[in-house]
């Protein structure tokens, strides 16, 4: 059985060579105790863009944002910036700012003494902090908040100064540890998008970390899945949720419908395999593993439901309709594959027809472009549909 | 390689480290032995061995005096001897800060459930009036309960008035008045903790109580009380010790026939100069108190009074 | 509630009566503390010869003051370090000094008072200003570690990261936000230490020597008689500390209001 499975390659890939200035971690492992939270973690981020550690909780995204900024060291391995290494050096001597979960704003200082403490750290002139200071405020739009206390100023507001207080230093990497966890939905989407417009304008490389699967793939250029203090797969939002690299990734990043199969062997330009009685075929450039047992995995939305007939070139099943929920944008029903499993399959509210009642009779068809092929780790196995 | 999945040590928050200090502050070790180091060396000079000397001082010899020194004989009987002469003191001074601490918690219980309870915005100027009374010195405010239950005091011209009072009787020198001077000034020492745990009730359980068909006395007997519990441990706590070894009220309300064991203690320190049995009287107060105490907590289960 | 309100009056029905008496004339310093059938003699002479009551008495309430200040600095600093060392690290013999903390307040006043007057017999030390100090710190350390402990405690241990995130080195870290946000506890427990410093009578009577403080005079005076004047003192005292409270907690109301109107 093998596996193509190189995160390294794939950045590289994504993203052209390794660029000079970018954070790189080698073999980073950090240990608590018997706890290992973060497991021979190797990782390239690109100077300049938008990095998104998801996964979560436990998995070891903040561990690995903390050594990054100093919070923590590693038990072993390396992290270089711009070629540095800095592994060793404490959180004040690094070029890498925060802007913290719960915000850690100084409550006894006013917004302005919060943003114009870093610059005051670094010595920098009296005469050039105020004019900094007001510049980034005016950046996230709290121009006259300058003299509140954070007591004073909402969620949103706070979470503003605590990104204004890091970026005023213009860190080479600015780390930012679930910073939207707190607010209500409006307002995380408004500063999903204000986020990604500060980051192309100040161009500095962001990394971010969230649980939150939608706000990874809307705001980074890159995004890497984590899960048990490794890195599962990583690369663009579309690659990692249209092909998944293993059944972990598939169930984390929106929905799959993952079928037990067995591998008979190539086909032509496609992999021939066999599930519940049926032959289905898969690409092989949609196939993670050639031989042996696997994962044969179709989104919900990338499966269709007919009365009538199937179109030619598509993979079809039978099935009877479980369950039906109109939710108004699509309609989600549940069908009972013969084998007994129920698949999920999102059907968009296009206009054509109503939708379809319970106890219907239909088929599932779907594009084998659509679907992949994963490896059958044992770990994975209870998120797979059983019979 | 195995993949469990991994929780870690605290479950959500998933760095919770067992021992990690802060970063920046392991590099040197020696950091916190430096900073407890002028404290502790304070506390076990003149705490630790003062008391361990007053142990030891107990089976000193009595026929000794300032002048001449105290030999050291393991004279176990200074203990008998002391039990012996001033039993009654020692039960009296049992017995009345028993009495006070009671009365304490009756008084300061309903006070405090106020304030946490019932306060609202008032709730820091009432808090404020508790402690209030300390910023007078203790004796003159002992002194002015001495006013108060004068026997011409209008206090005492109402108590006449009702049947249980005769021309002649009076309430100063007075086991009384002793009690009533111990449970006033220590009140404050039982509102304030039974505050602190009152104060933590979360109104929403009582509210959920009453959801559950309780009345107002089932919740209060079966959520209220238990949970401030600790509260009323440290405060009963706080209360009766220093009343057991208190003497102030005794000397100022009080009569010869209400001298507690703290007045026979310091009179036979600074007074009579007798050294071995008044530490052996000291000690077995003191070991009193801290069996008593050893038995209350246990019984009671908490742990944390501080 | 209402039982609230009559146990808060109980409270300061003596702190009434002492100002009241402030303002009387007795017969005669034996009977300062008993009103005769014709009540109160009002007078203001109590508080115009504020110190012309007794000879000492207005020196034992500067040594007093002497005696407080330099007990609660001390207790301060040296209860404040071992707060810092109790919270920020995990050390061998940390359970042992929570013991040795918590003793004192627990043990009576009698039983440390004779005990460290053994122990200044033992060592043959002469008792005086410096015992009655060494006593003072002693009893107050315990309160100024719980008091600045719960503070230091409540912390947000994210800002002391925040702020070494921002280029703060542990030493600036400690200056600009650790030691502010501690101060207020650092604070009450000063002003706790000196009000227990000053009131403090049943310690410092062991190991006084021939050195009188206010309590000491108060109640070597109850033998010959108190002055009047003394019941002046007690309520400019009373008031000293109401007007500091008061102010304190007006400013924090404030503050508070602020933060929620915005």
């Amino acid at each position: 059985m093998s596996v193509v499975h190189n995160p390294v390659a794939a950045v590289s890939a994504a993203t052209g060579t390794p660029s000079p200035g970018g954070l790189a971690l080698t073999r980073v492992t950090k240990r608590f105790g018997a706890f290992t939270a973060v497991d021979d973690l190797t990782l390239h981020i690109p100077e300049g863009s938008f990095f998104a550690l998801l996964g979560a909780s436990g998995c070891g995204k903040t561990t690995t944002l903390r050594m990054v900024a100093g919070l923590e060291e590693p038990t072993s391995g390396s992290i270089t910036l711009g070629g540095s290494d800095i592994t060793r050096m404490r959180p004040y001597q690094r070029p890498v700012n925060t802007v913290f979960q719960s915000y850690a704003l100084f409550p006894h200082m006013t917004i302005e003494q919060n943003v114009a403490f870093g610059m005051q750290q670094r010595k920098v002139r009296r005469s050039e902090i105020r004019p900094a200071v007001q510049a980034m405020l005016e950046l996230v739009q709290l121009a006259d908040y300058g003299h509140r206390r954070p007591a004073q100023l909402s969620g949103g507001q706070q979470q503003r100064v605590a990104l204004a207080r890091a970026l005023v230093n213009h860190p080479q990497v600015l780390l930012l540890d679930e910073p939207l966890g707190a607010l209500d939905l409006k307002l995380r989407r408004q500063m999903q998008i204000e986020l990604k417009r500060i980051q192309t304008e100040v161009g500095l490389t962001f990394v971010h970390v969230t649980h939150d699967q939608e706000e990874a793939m809307t705001m980074a250029d890159t995004v890497a899945v984590m899960h048990a203090g490794r890195i599962e797969q990583l690369g663009a939002p579309t690659e990692i949720y249209e092909f998944p690299a293993s059944a972990f990734v598939a169930n984390f990043l929106g929905q799959s419908n993952l079928l037990t199969a067995q591998i008979h062997g190539p086909s032509g330009a496609d992999i021939a395999v066999e599930a519940y009685g049926s032959r289905f075929a898969v690409p092989a450039a949609r196939s993670r593993v050639t031989s042996g047992p696997a994962y044969l995995g179709v989104r919900p939305e990338k499966l269709h439901v007919t009365t009538g007939a199937v179109p030619e070139g598509h993979n079809a099943v039978p099935g009877v309709i479980t369950d039906s929920s109109y939710v108004g944008v699509s309609t989600q029903y549940l069908v009972r594959a013969p084998w007994g499993a129920e698949l999920a399959v999102f059907a968009p509210n296009s206009g054509t027809g109503g939708p379809l009642q319970p106890g219907a009779d239909v088929t599932l068809f779907w594009h084998p472009a659509h679907s992949f092929l994963l490896a059958a780790d044992g770990e994975a196995s209870s998120l797979v549909e059983q019979p | 390689m195995s993949a469990v999945l991994a929780t870690g040590p605290a479950g959500d928050t998933e760095y919770e480290p067992p021992a990690e200090p802060v970063a920046g502050a392991k590099r040197r070790w020696w950091v916190p032995y430096l900073q407890l180091l002028p404290g502790g060396v304070w506390l076990l000079l003149f705490f630790a061995v003062p008391v361990g000397l007053l142990a030891s001082s107990t089976l000193w010899d009595p026929s000794g005096s300032l002048e001449t020194g105290y030999e050291m004989t393991w004279r176990w009987q200074n203990f008998s001897d002391g039990l012996q002469t001033y039993a009654p003191q020692f039960w009296r001074s049992l017995e009345y800060s028993f009495i006070a601490t009671v009365a304490c918690l009756l008084l300061g219980y309903p006070l405090a459930y106020a304030i946490a309870l019932k306060g609202g915005r008032w709730r820091n100027l009432m808090l404020v009036a508790v402690i209030a009374p300390f910023f007078t010195s203790f004796l003159v405010r002992t002194l002015a309960w001495k006013t108060i239950l004068s026997d011409h005091g209008w206090v005492m011209d109402v108590l006449r008035m009702t049947p249980f009072f005769g021309p002649d009787d009076r309430l100063l020198a007075t086991p009384f008045a002793v009690v009533a001077g111990l449970t006033y000034n220590f009140l404050p020492f039982m509102v304030l903790p039974l505050y602190a745990s009152l104060g933590k009730l979360d109104p929403r359980l009582l509210e959920a109580a009453g959801d559950l068909y309780a009345n107002p006395i089932k919740s209060f007997l079966r959520v209220t009380l238990p949970l401030s519990l600790p509260g009323v441990v440290g405060g009963t706590l706080m209360t009766f010790i220093p009343a057991a070894g208190d003497y102030i009220n005794a000397e100022l309300l009080g009569s010869p026939a209400t001298t507690m064991i703290g007045n026979v203690i310091q009179s036979q320190y600074l007074r009579v100069n007798d050294i071995p049995v008044a530490a052996a009287l000291s000690f077995i107060l003191m070991a009193g108190i801290l069996v008593l105490v050893t038995v209350y907590v246990a019984v009671s289960g908490t742990d944390e009074v501080v | 509630m209402a039982v609230g309100l009559v146990v808060l009056a109980y409270m300061a029905l003596p702190v009434a009566v002492i100002m009241l008496l402030s303002f009387n004339k007795p017969d005669s310093n034996k009977t300062t503390y008993l009103l005769d059938e014709n009540g109160v003699h009002w007078t203001l002479d109590n508080w115009t010869n504020i110190c012309g009551g007794a000879d000492d008495m207005c020196g034992s309430l500067w040594v007093s003051l002497k005696i407080g200040a330099i007990a609660t600095l001390i207790a301060t600093v040296l209860g404040t370090l071992i707060a810092f060392a109790l919270v920020r690290h995990r050390f061998f013999g940390r359970s042992a000094l929570n013991v040795l903390i918590f003793l004192p307040m627990a043990t009576p006043e009698i039983v440390m008072g004779s005990s460290l007057l053994t122990l200044f017999i033992s060592a043959n030390i002469d008792l005086g200003f410096g015992t009655i100090v060494i006593a003072h710190v002693m009893f107050c350390i315990s309160f100024v570690v719980v008091t600045v402990k719960a503070r230091l405690a409540g912390l947000d241990p994210r800002l002391q990261e925040a702020a070494m995130d921002l280029y703060a080195t542990p030493w600036a870290t400690f200056r600009r936000v650790t030691l502010p946000l501690v101060m207020p506890g650092i604070v009450s427990a000063a002003l706790l230490g000196f009000s227990l410093s000053f009131d403090d009578y049943i310690i410092t009577t062991f190991n006084s020597g021939g050195v009188r403080t206010f309590p000491l005079f108060v109640w070597g005076a109850n033998q010959r008689g108190i002055p009047p004047q003394v019941n002046a003192i007690a309520t400019g005292m009373f008031l000293i500390a109401f007007v500091i409270v008061a102010v304190g907690q007006l400013r924090s109301a404030r503050r508070s209001r602020r933060a929620a109107a915005s």
